[in-house]
């Protein structure tokens, strides 16, 4: 076990305790970037979708991880990062402008919808998410002139000073895109959850009333958690147009939203690095039961008539992990971690959830 | 002048009248000791002075100003600290990190420069660090610093909201029912951290207290209430001998 030997109080507010986790980092940060060297096409699409994936799986981490506000919504937020892109891509601007200030614009609407909807919580602030959801389903499909009505809309392909940026004809040069937003993002959210603000963010969630006691403005503190997660997805939202290429309101399903909930859950909830596994499970899982359906084809196995089987392994799989491991991916591999790293002092008991005190009745 | 006013404070629920014209003033400087029977509106006069329900009636003044009107989350940047009956820690966060969110009122950036982690942001997080520090090494912490509150001791979890409520760095600290539920031992600890605060950090201590012995050793005046109304207000001493006191507590030999 290793214990760290701290000598100033920027250890503890560094990212990284000690120099191997950075280490780490670095490593499979050089791996990604080397990827498009390694791997081919179809792999290299499937990366980028699940890096794609993880940005919107980090912005509903936001509300849902780490402020405790489950939202339906955010295929809505997906949505309008998507048509404000190609909107503002179409009118003239240039990638490096539209696609921030898509993830800007995205971030307002989340914000000023949040001012009434935070205040309510728990089940009622989902449905209000999804009738947010319904009315910019609604309003993308009214919206012709900007959004291709129910025909939808080719996404412009993206060109960076000059150099091609597009999904199709430069893929290596997408993905690098993706990753870089990707690493930039994940980067100010970690800085994020080591700030006094992300620190408000956990406080809300965990409890409202002594919140407020330490002086910290629930309402806007929601608010802004809110708009930061619809933000980020917004800019998911972007990527995710110029990814598929040619796209209409069915992309952005309510399917979208409850997948992205399943993200942040599965992957585990309050930590960053759930929404990255998240991501590659929702992503990976259902390209691994299509292959393996193949491989059964070569033995004998066909499969391919029964309708619906690879959704049911997949939901199978699903309501596994909410019912055997409610902490998510992540929950699991830091159990895991701790095993090894105490062993051979683990006891069987060590992670069983304990019932917790009393808690002051809501007031209010 | 006196620290905290509270004037012919009151609050109706419907009919039931949970504190109905109860006055006291607390001084600077001295630990003030709320006792009185189950419901007799103790618990709901810190939530009258912390904002969490707006008084029917009556005024409730700090450091001279009217905060009767401010909003919940106000009365924590004027200096006013309190600790819940039934425990509300973050239960997913460390000790340490319950202690920064009790620094929340003296932070001075904005979310985008914490997102950028600015060299400003680093400079106040060790400043919060440091005072943060001091509250642990009061409270005798150190042990559990790095431990998550959902696997700590109900003993300990006392102690980390007192510590939280001190991070802030309040003039009035309300401490609601400190010792129920610990140990003789602990319950000591907490009668020398109350006299520590009192001596050695200039604080004004307010508190609900059943365990008389506490009250006893620590607070200078004692308002006992029970239905709402204010019974007896004086030295401990002075308080147990009053017969509405007694009266209110063992009951009297005509109703019994």
């Amino acid at each position: 076990m290793r214990v760290v030997f701290k000598t100033s109080y920027d250890r503890d507010i560094d990212l990284h305790e000690h120099g191997q986790s950075r280490a780490k980092i670095a490593v499979l940060l050089a791996i990604m970037v080397a990827l498009p060297f390694l791997v081919g096409d179809y792999y290299l699409a499937e990366a980028a979708n699940t890096l794609i994936w993880a940005l919107a799986g980090m912005g509903l981490m936001v509300a849902v991880g780490h402020t405790g506000q489950v939202s339906l919504g955010h295929a809505a937020f997906l949505a309008i990062g998507a048509y404000a892109d190609s909107a503002l891509m179409n009118a003239g601007l240039p990638f490096l402008v539209s696609f921030p200030v898509a993830g800007l614009i995205t971030g307002l609407f989340g914000a000023i919808i949040a001012v009434p909807a935070v205040r309510m919580s728990g089940i009622y602030l989902a449905i209000a998410t999804l009738a947010v959801f319904v009315i910019v389903e609604e309003m993308v499909i009214l919206l012709e002139p900007i959004t291709g009505g129910v025909g939808g809309i080719m996404a412009p392909s993206v060109t960076i000073l000059g150099i091609s940026f597009d999904r199709y004809a430069a893929l290596p040069n997408f993905y690098w895109l993706c990753l870089a937003v990707v690493a930039v993002v994940t980067w100010g959210y970690a800085n994020l959850m080591r700030s006094p603000t992300g620190r408000s963010f956990l406080a809300v969630r965990d409890s409202e009333v002594s919140a407020r006691a330490l002086g910290i403005n629930v309402t806007r503190t929601r608010a802004l958690a809110f708009g930061l997660s619809s933000g980020v997805t917004g800019l998911a939202g972007a990527l995710m147009g110029h990814y598929i290429g040619f796209f209409n309101y069915e992309l952005f399903s309510i399917f979208i939203s409850i997948n992205l909930l399943l993200v942040v859950t599965i992957g585990g909830l309050g930590f960053i690095q759930g929404a990255f596994l998240g991501a590659i499970l929702i992503t990976a899982v259902p390209q691994l039961i299509s292959i393996l359906r193949d491989n059964l084809v070569g033995i004998g196995i066909d499969l391919s008539g029964i309708p619906g089987l690879d959704t049911m392994i997949f939901s199978l799989i699903l309501i596994g992990f909410i019912i055997y491991e409610p902490t998510g991916l992540y929950g699991r591999w830091l159990k895991i971690r701790t095993w090894f790293e105490i062993f051979p002092l683990a006891r069987k008991d060590m992670f069983r959830r304990q019932k917790s005190y009393l808690k002051t009745e809501r007031m209010k | 002048m006196s620290l905290l006013q509270v004037e012919d404070l009151a609050i109706h629920f419907g009919g039931v009248k949970a504190v109905d014209g109860v006055s006291f003033s607390v001084e600077q400087g001295e630990v003030f000791a709320i006792i009185g029977p189950n419901g007799a509106g103790k618990s709901t006069i810190f939530n009258l002075i912390s904002r969490v329900y707006p008084p029917t009636r009556g005024t409730i003044r700090f450091d001279g100003r009217d905060i009767t009107g401010l909003k919940a989350h106000d009365i924590a940047g004027l200096g006013i600290a309190r600790t819940f009956q039934n425990i509300e820690l973050f239960d997913h966060s460390t000790v340490l990190d319950n202690l920064l969110m009790g620094r929340h009122t003296h932070r001075g950036t904005n979310f985008v420069q914490d997102i950028l982690f600015l060299p400003k942001v680093r400079q106040e997080e060790r400043e919060h660090r440091r005072r943060v520090e001091q509250v642990i090494e009061l409270l005798e912490l150190e042990a559990y610093r790095k431990k998550m509150i959902a696997g700590l001791p109900y003993g300990v979890r006392k102690v980390v909201e007192i510590g939280r409520a001190l991070a802030i760095g309040p003039k009035l600290i309300l401490l609601d029912e400190p010792a129920s539920g610990l140990s003789v031992e602990e319950t000591r600890d907490v009668a020398f951290w109350i006299e520590d605060m009192r001596r050695d950090m200039g604080l004004t201590v307010l508190m609900v207290e059943h365990d008389m012995s506490l009250v006893n050793q620590v607070s200078d005046r004692v308002l006992a209430m029970a239905n709402g109304q204010p019974l007896a207000l004086g030295s401990p001493a002075e308080v147990q001998a009053h017969p509405d006191v007694q009266a209110a507590y063992l009951g009297t030999g005509a109703a019994a």
